[in-house]
């Protein structure tokens, strides 16, 4: 099968989209002729024109506004924010305007957009374009929330992302926009709410977001060189949550680590965990362990900030320790 | 900035002035049985009055077509009611019943009702203005010669969220009306106060034709939102438009003593001179168009109007307890996400 690097896949997936829906259109700051700072867009003006791909002022909460009301009215608008930090400038918007207007309005209103945007640390970007903030939106009922760990993942979640009637937030790793995956060249959608099993194990269970789905991979491989078996489940899309499947894993693994890019503290890792230890917890041998990025703001250094997330080696240590019985809690 | 006083022609059309004045006749009528379920511990929470507004709201909507959208704000009654709304739904909104226009679920600062154009009520203030300028990038691209009415008060031009959506219409010329409703005050403050400059002023910045116009003379507003409307159909928009008025309650029903930040007397003086269903009212009988006698019919028929819609209200059933997770997602059909779909 060809392989094509993630920011092609959503290349593919917008381009797609709007071939079969001329309802649809990408509106942000630098999207046309620019293609966004990522070139994740490049071609797309080329084919569909200005009207479709609308380069807007730097004015995050105003395209957004203007992306609610026109989702509102009959348009199925892709709005672009540059970064995953600029979420704290249109949250007005995204979570008292478009996450609420179904519901408050009874059922009357809609908004199906799709806002898309990136999470990541170690690009050396410091503390205002390196943040993971997706536990901040998925914690808004009204809103979906998709985090795709490959270009395969990242094409089939836009184009369902795109046909949803709801807004949808999905967030690209900004480091992996080079990397390549197999994707098919024939169409495919994929659904929210159903994980994928990674890789199979039976001694212990890796879930892992977006960025941290290679890392537990990777930290798979390590453990697998020692004689443990790590099971690697991507949610794919944290809102919703296709808790069966994580629950199914850690009854059979008896263990488990939630692994996400987001700040520890009030993050994805512990909702999970929570998750797991409500309704798996008889079946557990240990307790369910967070590994997030460290509670501190992303810093710039190299030295330091390669220290905040987690990596395959922090990873494999720890599910080392876990499988050998290790009282985690003493620490 | 123009100066609009467009002198109206008696007689021309008589029916739309006994609609504009039967229009705002409800709204305030709307508003004092509001208030009334308010102060007799009927109604959920608070809400907030849009008395002695009415001739914005019946002006303007009165220029608009019903599929043309408008969004509104915390003060919203008004604009629902001359956009087209039913009393029972309304009322039935304001006391959280299944057969509000929300199913209960949005109350007074959410009314909206799609099948009238009007997306919604907003209690950010400010909140709406990117909506109304997407629903006019939506007509814009749908050429369907729509226009979009954006409601919104003083106190919401200290909001930075116009601006940036002021800017965008501009560029594209988008089929959008700002209707600030100057009422004088940012909630519980003089907006002489907060607001340098002038207001008209920020949006010609933006190279936005701007008017200002008697927000308390219902056929100056009409005149001028008409031209302006038609205007924006051709693509001549965005148009900015300051009505000077004047709310006759405090910032909400509960805001009684306000004497701290306005004077009785200040009060007094809208009413006597300057309300706008009464001078409508006077200019009808003056012209020889409506006897006072037909425009107390008018009245009466209203007043009923609104006793029984708030009679059937309060006899109307609350949501079933199942509906509190419903309408969180729209759904969307399966088939849809089918590759080759």
């Amino acid at each position: 099968m060809r392989e094509i690097t993630l920011s092609k896949a959503v290349n593919e997936a917008i381009a797609e989209e709007m071939r079969r829906d001329p309802t649809i259109f990408v509106i942000g700051e630098d999207v046309a002729e620019a293609g966004t700072p990522f070139k994740v867009l490049s071609g797309l003006v080329e084919e569909f024109g200005t009207d479709r791909v609308i380069d807007t002022p730097i004015s995050e909460p105003g395209f957004m506004g203007l992306a609610v009301g026109a989702a509102m009215t009959g348009s199925r608008p892709i709005v672009d924010l540059m970064f995953g930090d600029f979420l704290f400038l249109v949250m007005d918007q995204l979570c008292n305007q478009a996450a609420k207007a179904h519901y408050m309005s009874g059922g009357k209103l809609s908004v199906p957009l799709v806002l898309r945007t990136n999470l990541g640390a170690t690009r050396r970007s410091a503390a205002q374009h390196s943040q993971s903030l997706h536990a901040l939106v998925a914690h808004i009922p009204g809103l979906k929330v998709a985090m795709p760990s490959s270009a395969y993942e990242a094409k089939g979640l836009m184009k369902t992302a795109i046909r949803d009637n709801n807004p949808v937030v999905i967030f690209e790793d900004k480091l992996m926009y080079q990397d390549k995956a197999e994707v098919p060249e024939e169409e495919y959608l994929i659904p929210f709410g159903v994980a994928n099993i990674k890789r199979e194990g039976t001694d212990i269970t890796l879930i892992a977001t977006s960025s941290m789905v290679q890392v537990a991979e990777k930290a798979a491989v390590i453990l697998a060189a020692e004689g443990i078996s790590a099971e690697v489940i991507d949610p794919r899309t944290i809102v919703p949550l296709d808790e069966a499947t994580l629950i199914a894993s850690v009854k059979k693994t008896a263990r488990a680590i939630v692994i996400d890019e987001g700040h520890q503290s009030y993050g994805i890792t512990g909702e999970i965990a929570s998750r797991l230890n409500e309704k798996a917890f008889y079946h557990l041998d240990a307790p369910v362990i967070r590994m997030g990025a460290m509670d501190v703001p992303v810093p710039f250094s190299p030295a330091l900030e390669d220290l905040t997330v987690p990596t395959p080696e922090t990873v494999a240590a720890m599910a080392r320790r876990l499988v050998a019985g290790e009282m985690i809690h003493a620490l | 900035m123009t100066q609009v006083a467009e002198v109206a022609k008696p007689g021309t059309n008589t029916e739309a002035y006994l609609r504009m004045y039967t229009q705002m006749v409800r709204i305030r009528a709307f508003e004092d049985q509001a208030n009334q379920l308010y102060l007799s511990a009927r109604m959920p929470g608070l809400t907030h009055m849009y008395s002695g507004q009415e001739a914005v709201a019946v002006g303007v909507c009165e220029a608009l077509e019903v599929s043309d959208k408008i969004t509104s704000t915390h003060r919203g009654h008004g604009h629902c009611v001359a956009k087209g709304a039913g009393f029972k739904a309304m009322f039935c909104e304001l006391l959280g019943r299944e057969e509000g226009y929300c199913r209960g679920k949005g109350g007074s600062m959410h009314i909206a009702d799609q099948s009238n154009g009007n997306l919604g009520a907003n209690a950010i203030v400010g909140g709406s203005m990117g909506i109304a300028t997407g629903a006019a990038l939506s007509a814009k691209r749908q050429g369907n010669g729509g226009v979009a009415v954006c409601f919104f008060g003083d106190g919401a031009t200290a909001q930075g969220l116009m601006y940036e959506v002021m800017n965008m219409a501009a560029l594209w010329k988008l089929p959008v009306i700002y209707a600030c409703e100057n009422n004088g005050y940012s909630e519980y403050t003089k907006t002489a106060e907060i607001a340098a400059g002038s207001l008209t002023a920020r949006a010609e910045a933006f190279g936005i034709e701007a008017h200002k116009v008697d927000g308390q003379d219902v056929l100056a507003v009409n005149a001028l939102t008409q031209s302006l409307v038609a205007r924006a159909r051709k693509g001549e928009g965005p148009f900015f438009i300051e009505l000077e008025t004047y709310r006759y309650h405090g910032h909400h029903v509960g805001d009684i003593n306000r004497t701290y930040y306005r004077s009785k007397e200040e009060e007094a003086g809208w009413h006597a001179d300057r309300d706008p269903i009464t001078n409508f009212g006077k200019w009808l009988s003056d012209q020889g168009l409506a006897p006072e006698a037909e425009l107390a019919a008018i009245r009466a028929d209203v007043q009923a109007e609104a006793e029984a819609a708030v009679a059937y209200a309060l006899a109307a059933k609350y949501p079933d307890a199942s509906e509190v997770d419903m309408h969180v997602y729209a759904a969307t059909d399966p088939a849809t996400l089918q590759a080759g779909a």
